[in-house]
């Protein structure tokens, strides 16, 4: 539903987007993941035909966003990340402006209207002018217009940015829920919000595309180890017996009073918690605590983008207070 | 065609839902009115001249706020985007836009009707009704450009005072451009052609009563003119 090819822009001598290509099918929530200024906004402004491509094109359900764009548009719902509304409108006037724009009749309107507004929990505020709502219910009547008219292809861009827990479970759950008969495209800065709510992930970085896959995909593509943290009790020699298992890169391990509390680092792919257990009740410890962290998104992210230190990879549930 | 309309409408009742609306019309009223009647009685003479006549200068501090926030209010909040990717084209953003604040000048023309009617009912001679209709035609051409160069002006600004400013200048130099002042100090052809492409030589001709073709064809050219580099100019971020 979304092909792009080889798409490049620059603004100036600057480059934006280099070469990216990819394509977004029907029934797939496609998250494009980078830190700030990788060149997701930009690749969304132009296959939304804000911006002309410098070189390369993309078609949307079929129609080039440079031959046939207002065709391409009529098939993309599109959430801008600044989720700029009229302000001094009624929300169902601003609702109705918007479909009427996007080419729904006068007769189907007020019934999309009243579709969208139950989509997105709009109820309680359907009568409010658009400077009383709060940012959360901003974020939902942009996605509301998004809907209207019913678009094959969504494109969303930071839609949870701003919002407070609570809203963002309720907008990925909506996200999901009207995904299966669109092709989604979102972007994101906040790792979770990718692994949770997309089928697939594209990593973008200084305007190219670093890594593409399922978030499974992801991980392999970067070679991690296997991280266990472990605490015992008595048991001698069990430090030496646990070195000794196949695959044991590295043990560290510091002791404070009876109680031992070590790392553990082996091989990727390798799963020792069992042996780990046996291997402390063999030499008659007790296993106090035994924990097994792989690589983390996180780590794939940081690998793939080059970024240092976990700027823009933040973890936190309540990310994008630090919109661009 | 549809679209133009849709713009048009939620432009036009847009001025009604900010202050702007009622603050440029109670503003043009009272300058107006009261540049007419300060005179009034000393002339002892009713006739709609003096009125048609400062017509292009309270045009000129009022009109360019009807255009100053056209776009650079949708440039500085960001609702620029969300319209501009909707399954439109740039002209018929910018047509339905400026016909809504071609709308909007109708009405303020309507409005001073009331005055129009008060000299009619002094004067002893009555009024050329003919002459006055004409004279309202050519206001209207005559701020029908005054919002197309308005609109061009906010194209390019992100700041409604900057573009209000500019408007104004630009206007007041196409303005300045055909007056006896400046076309004194120029040579014959020069001073001719100056004359042409001044505003105020093709006001005062339909204002004297006369539709000639050059005049239409002039204000025409102008507006087209605005409208369309206002057109490109939305366009051109595309390639920023």
């Amino acid at each position: 539903m979304i092909e792009v090819s080889g798409l490049t822009k620059k603004y100036g001598d600057v480059l934006a987007v280099d070469d990216v290509s990819f394509s977004v099918s029907k029934g797939e929530i496609v998250g494009f993941l980078g830190p700030n200024g990788a060149g997701k906004s930009t690749t969304m402004k132009v296959l939304t035909g804000y911006l002309a491509p410098t070189e390369g094109t993309a078609s949307i359900n079929g129609h080039d966003i440079i031959d046939a764009p207002l065709a391409a548009r009529s098939a993309v719902g599109y959430l801008p990340e600044s989720t700029a509304l009229y302000e001094e409108m009624g929300v169902v006037d601003y609702l109705r402006y918007m479909g009427r724009m996007q080419g729904v009749s006068a007769a189907d309107i007020q019934g999309r209207i009243d579709d969208v507004i139950q989509t997105c929990g709009l109820g309680t505020m359907a009568h409010k002018d658009i400077s009383q709502l709060s940012k959360g219910y901003h974020q939902r009547v942009g996605l509301a217009q998004a809907l209207l008219n019913d678009p094959p292809v969504l494109i969303l861009d930071e839609p949870t940015s701003g919002l407070d827990p609570a809203q963002i479970v309720e907008i990925r759950a909506l996200i999901r829920r009207i995904a299966e008969e669109k092709a989604i495209l979102l972007s994101t800065h906040i790792l979770p919000e990718a692994q949770n709510t997309c089928s697939r992930i594209l990593i973008i970085s200084n305007g190219k595309l670093v890594g593409e896959g399922t978030s499974d995909e992801l991980l392999d593509m970067v070679s991690g180890n296997e991280q266990y943290s472990i605490r015992l009790r008595g048991g001698d020699g069990t430090l030496k017996k646990l070195e000794d298992l196949r695959g044991v890169h590295n043990l560290v391990s510091s002791k404070e009073g009876s109680e031992l509390t070590c790392t553990l680092t082996a091989e990727k792919g390798t799963d020792l918690r069992e042996q780990i257990f046996d291997t402390a009740v063999a030499s008659g410890a007790k296993l106090l605590e035994l924990s097994h962290r792989s690589t983390s998104l996180e780590d794939v992210f940081l690998s793939l983008t080059g970024t240092t230190g976990r700027r823009g990879a933040s973890a936190d549930a309540e990310g994008g207070s630090d919109n661009e | 065609m549809s679209k133009i309309a849709t713009v048009w409408n939620r432009e036009f009742r847009s001025f009604w839902l900010s202050p702007i609306a009622y603050i440029i019309i109670i503003a043009f009223l009272a300058l107006t009115n009261f540049l007419y009647f300060r005179t009034f009685f000393l002339e002892g003479q009713a006739s709609l001249r003096t009125f048609f006549d400062f017509l292009p200068w309270t045009f000129l501090l009022i009109l360019p706020a009807l255009t100053m926030g056209q776009w650079a209010e949708e440039r500085k909040t960001g609702t620029i985007e969300p319209l501009l990717t909707l399954p439109v084209t740039e002209w018929q953003v910018v047509l339905g836009k400026y016909l809504a604040s071609v709308t909007l000048l109708v009405v303020i023309l309507l409005l001073t009707t009331p005055l129009v009617l008060t000299v009619k009912v002094l004067s002893t001679n009555g009024i050329d009704g003919g002459q006055t209709l004409m004279s309202y035609f050519g206001a209207l051409l005559l701020g029908a450009s005054y919002l197309a160069i308005g609109s061009w002006v906010s194209s390019f600004s992100d700041n409604q005072i900057v573009a209000f400013i500019l408007s104004l200048a630009a206007i007041a130099v196409l303005l300045f451009l055909g007056l006896p002042f400046v076309t004194y100090f120029v040579e014959g052809g020069f001073s001719v052609l100056l004359r042409n492409i001044g505003l105020t030589t093709h006001y005062s001709s339909l204002g004297r009563g006369v539709l000639d073709m050059r005049d239409l064809l002039y204000f025409g050219s102008v507006i087209y003119l605005f409208t369309f580099l206002t057109t490109r100019m939305v366009e051109s971020r595309k390639w920023s």
